[in-house]
């Protein structure tokens, strides 16, 4: 019976970060657009955008290999697993185990490494310049996260997120310098690894400026539906990972009642909402910078993560 | 008969084979007999090892053949450690032995390899198994010469001599240092058992010695920066069967003799062992990483990887030095166990991509990524199998990269309470390097798969490749599928590696094989843990699931059409983007720092109608610092001394005369 719970608890989380995946992104879409005093498209346009796409029928390029067929849905699965991995409304499910914090930025790292590929397959310079420049920004990114990765491990002594959002909720962490350096990093990191800006725009369609969306240019119908949804996935992901490790209060512990997880989802919402609302804010007020700025950008999130480690490394305190 | 004594057996049919294989070179079929012969034998000792792993839990057993120095003899012996290294070793030979079943059809001087390919796996399992030092730097030798002749197969390219020239030069060396090292292990009364050197002991100034020695000499072989220039050229100019032992197999062969002399001869390690260790394999993997980027020929590529991951190996063991100092036997143990796995992973994943590479070459006669493109319409299970290889190497999961490195960034975390300040500075330093490192690694690897295989052919010889036969096809898919298991069952690899850290550090991981679901935890459960075998059914499960719904219940329609690329297509496949073009941006935010980067533009003033010029130069500082200058003196010198060769007689009597006096001189001052 306990066994049938856990699964349930754990299907729950499954279908729940891909029902929520889309409203977040609707609500910062409208959001930004409220801002800047347009109408902006209603809250619920993204699902109608997945469902439209997915019903239209694909027209692909001459040329395209199996790989770029495959590729969409490597990447939803791979994103989806990772962000069903990461505590929403409740920690310690059942298969929370199976992978830590490391594999999870590794899955997404999977799922990146195929999208850049599938820019390159049709073999047109668009793909090649998004692909290009998506590895230019993970190769920063990426250590930038592992850095932060290791100083969260450090205080919480493990790298399950579990565990680690467990401690951090407890009132004995305080205030940390190493936190504060690593929450500073963690938003530059996930601004540039959803595209938002200042890195990339996701609205944009010009065609020097953009990375993601040149990379995925040659993608229709249900292929692109894949597509997008991976990535309003991986913008659900980058905030519950933000609010499981900052602000960690609400979460349900392992095993619980039903009320504690209706609590859990409720705190979880309010969370969300708050994230997207500030991520619309600081889209808002903030300019895209130039592509060869953005290794600048990186740089200081990778030695914010560094100092942020090394100040660990040098008193456990700290 | 003892497993040591059969596997001696094995090592004489190999050399047997070699001199066979020079008495019927004229024969047609010799090189399919050679090479069925060679995998046979390799295959039969991969299965005693494997047997001998499994049934006596590695236990130790020796010889002492009557050959080598008189009164000595030559020992040899196979003891945990030797097992795991030769498994690595046969593993590979036998692979790409039957890779060459295939791929040693197309080469045009049969008779150049065979002979060298069979000694230099015979030269292999040697050194693993030298118990004196006297036989070990023979059989390392005679592996550094049948290598060396390996490379020279094609010796009417001027490249190639030049990578043999070096390769030469910086193996002799290696194996000097190595020399050094070993009399200095040896003392002055001349011990050189290996038993005699572990049961000695040694003053701190003698083991610092022996340990830079030992990490000139060994770590030259293995390609640690900055001596790995030998490495990216060599590696590549031999036929690729040959380069994909040499960068999966003898790298790790020369990483086996700094573990054994290190961890198992030199005794109590100083605490800044680890830090010196760490220190040049954090540089490794990340100068490894950034040239091979640079690079535009696939195998050249594919070498300066074997740099990185190097690099990795590197890293762990300057982990499980600075742990062992500290008494912290169970860190210690991880970080070791990770990098024996890497050792392991390496050779699978590299051999594989050497293999690709080396299918490419057959299908297209090109080893330029800038003139390939569109391989995956043509040669679809080679490029399939290159993929698998490509994502293993970037350390992605499910495969078997990512697990070695997930263990050594776990074994980083343990090391907070290292007491040492050099260490607990340098530490976090290089586990970003080694972030940096994997990050990298993935983008190098999009570019390698994607130029080479992706896109559209940049060249006839592209557009009319074919795929490759089924020996090479079959080896290539076999490794993929050891790859994923390797991956996604760690468990069992780090269990096989328990009796390797029991011997060398005195403690064990956590059995993993009887964890439910066959999770890995390397320390707790609260601390970390990872299961590739979930994490693989699970995005095998939920892409499927999402492919089934999509085309059950939305859409299934799919229509071919020009690519669309913003509305302005080109035919043209040189609009393409290149292996230059791609790393453009990468090499922009490193160039300055590893390359001294120098980009010209010669634009034209209006109204000119000169085309406009780009040129950007990469210098290699590691190159211009420390070999060029060397490089100079030994001309100098040469210069200098070319004075005394033409003189007369009288001269150099007078010369012989006066080296004579000064030597009795120096023998009646001398106390």
């Amino acid at each position: 019976m306990a066994l049938i719970y856990a699964l349930m608890v754990q299907a729950m989380q499954m279908v729940l970060v891909l029902a929520l995946a889309p409203l977040l992104t609707g609500l910062v879409r409208k959001t930004k657009s409220r801002l800047l005093r347009r109408q902006g498209p209603p809250l619920l346009q993204p699902y109608r955008d997945l469902l439209r796409l997915s019903r239209k029928e694909v027209v692909l390029a001459d040329n395209a290999s199996w790989l770029f067929r495959v590729a969409p849905y490597l990447i939803f699965a791979a994103t989806w697993v990772a962000a069903s991995l990461v505590p929403t409304f409740a920690a310690g499910l059942m298969f929370n185990w199976a992978a830590d914090l490391i594999a999870i930025i590794a899955l997404l790292g999977s799922a990146r490494f195929f999208l850049a590929l599938s820019g390159m397959d049709i073999g047109t310079s668009f793909g090649g310049i998004g692909s290009s420049r998506e590895v230019m920004i993970a190769s920063l990114a990426e250590p930038a996260m592992l850095m932060i990765v290791f100083t969260v491990a450090l205080i919480a002594g493990s790298t399950q997120l579990s565990t680690v959002s467990a401690f951090l909720a407890g009132a004995d962490v305080g205030m940390r310098i190493s936190l504060a350096l690593a929450l500073v990093a963690l938003i530059m990191v996930a601004l540039a690894e959803n595209a938002r800006i200042p890195v990339d725009n996701p609205t944009s369609h010009l065609e020097l400026t953009m990375v993601h969306e040149a990379m995925v240019l040659e993608y229709s119908g249900r292929h692109l539906a894949m597509i997008e949804f991976g990535g309003s996935l991986k913008l659900l992901l980058y905030v519950s990972l933000i609010a499981s490790v900052f602000v960690p209060w609400g979460i349900a512990g392992g095993v619980a009642t039903p009320i504690e997880y209706a609590f859990g989802i409720l705190t979880y919402l309010l969370k969300l909402t708050l994230f997207g609302l500030l991520l619309a804010l600081f889209e808002t007020v903030i300019a895209k910078m130039r592509v060869f700025r953005v290794s600048q950008f990186l740089g200081a999130a990778l030695m914010l993560g560094l100092l942020g480690t090394l100040l660990l490394f040098v008193s456990r305190s700290l | 008969m003892t497993a040591v004594a059969m596997l001696m057996w094995v090592v004489a049919a190999l050399l047997a084979t070699a001199v066979l294989s020079v008495a019927f070179s004229r024969t047609a079929a010799v090189s399919h007999w050679v090479y069925s012969t060679c995998a046979v034998l390799c295959a039969s000792a991969l299965g005693l090892l494997l047997v001998h792993l499994l049934g006596s839990g590695a236990s130790t057993s020796g010889l002492t053949l009557p050959l080598g120095l008189p009164w000595l003899g030559a020992h040899f012996r196979l003891d945990a450690l030797a097992t795991f290294f030769l498994i690595v070793v046969n593993l590979g030979g036998a692979a790409s032995s039957v890779y060459a079943l295939g791929y040693g059809r197309h080469e045009s001087a049969p008779h150049r390899v065979l002979p060298f390919y069979a000694a230099f796996l015979a030269g292999m399992n040697l050194v693993v198994l030298a118990d004196d030092a006297f036989a070990f730097l023979l059989c390392w030798e005679f592996m550094s010469l049948t290598s060396w002749a390996l490379v020279m197969t094609q010796h009417r390219e001027h490249e190639n001599t030049r990578a043999a020239y070096i390769y030469l030069v910086m193996a002799s060396f290696g194996t000097l240092t190595l020399l050094l090292a070993f009399g200095l292990l040896a003392g002055p009364d001349g011990h050189y058992g290996f038993a005699a050197m572990r049961s000695a002991v040694h003053t701190p100034a003698v083991s610092a010695l022996v340990l830079v020695l030992v990490l000139l000499g060994a770590g030259s072989k293995a390609g640690l920066v900055p001596l790995h220039v030998w490495l990216p050229l060599a590696h590549p100019a031999a036929p690729s069967h040959v380069s994909a032992l040499m960068s999966g197999v003898m790298t790790k062969v020369a990483v086996y003799g700094s573990v054994r002399i290190i961890f198992d001869l030199l005794g109590e390690p100083a605490w800044w062992w680890g830090m010196l260790v760490l220190f040049l394999g954090g540089i490794s993997t990340v100068l490894g990483v950034i040239y091979a980027l640079m690079q535009h020929d696939l195998k050249r590529l594919l070498a300066y990887h074997t740099v990185e991951n190097i690099g990795i190996i590197y890293i762990g063991l300057g982990l499980a030095l600075a742990f062992q100092t500290n008494a912290m036997s169970g860190a210690a143990t991880l970080a070791l166990t990770a990098a024996l796995f890497h050792v392991f992973n390496h050779s699978l994943f590299k051999s594989l991509l050497f293999f690709g590479a080396g299918a490419v070459l057959t299908a297209t006669g090109q080893r330029d990524m800038e003139q390939l493109g569109g391989l995956i319409h043509r040669m679809p299970y080679t490029s399939f199998a290159f993929l698998v290889g490509c994502v293993a190497i970037s350390a992605l999961p499910p495969l078997n990269g990512f697990v070695s490195e997930w263990l050594t960034f776990q074994a980083i975390l343990q090391s907070t309470d290292l007491p040492q300040w050099g260490l607990k500075i340098m530490v976090p330093a290089v586990g970003g390097l080694l972030a940096l490192s994997a990050a990298l690694a993935a983008a190098c690897f999009v570019k390698a798969f994607g130029v080479t295989f992706l896109g559209r052919p940049r060249s006839a010889a592209a557009m009319q490749a074919h795929e490759v036969d089924r020996y090479s096809l079959a080896t290539m898919l076999g490794f993929s599928l050891l790859c994923l298991l390797a991956g996604i069952l760690p468990g069992l690899v780090i269990d096989a590696l328990a009796p390797v850290t029991m011997s060398l550090i005195g403690a064990r991981m956590p059995v993993q094989s009887s964890i439910p679901w066959l999770s890995i935890i390397p320390i707790t459960a609260g601390r970390s843990s990872y299961n590739g075998l979930l994490v693989f059914a699970f995005i095998a499960m939920s892409g499927a699931l999402a492919a089934y719904v999509i085309h059950r219940f939305a859409s299934r329609a799919l229509r071919r059409a020009p690519a669309w690329d913003c509305g302005f297509p080109d035919a043209d496949p040189a609009t393409q983007y290149t292996a230059g073009s791609f790393a453009q941006p990468i090499r922009r935010v490193f160039g300055e720092l590893a390359f001294r980067l120098r980009e010209q533009l010669d634009l034209p003033a209006p109204g000119d109608i000169r085309p406009a010029r780009f040129v950007a130069t990469l210098g290699d500082r590691i190159w211009e610092l420390m070999y060029l200058p060397v490089v100079g003196a030994v001309q100098f010198g040469a210069e200098q001394l070319n004075r005394v060769q033409f003189l007369t007689i009288r001269r150099y009597l007078n010369l012989v005369f006066l080296t004579l006096i000064t030597l009795l001189l120096v023998l009646a001052i001398w106390p």
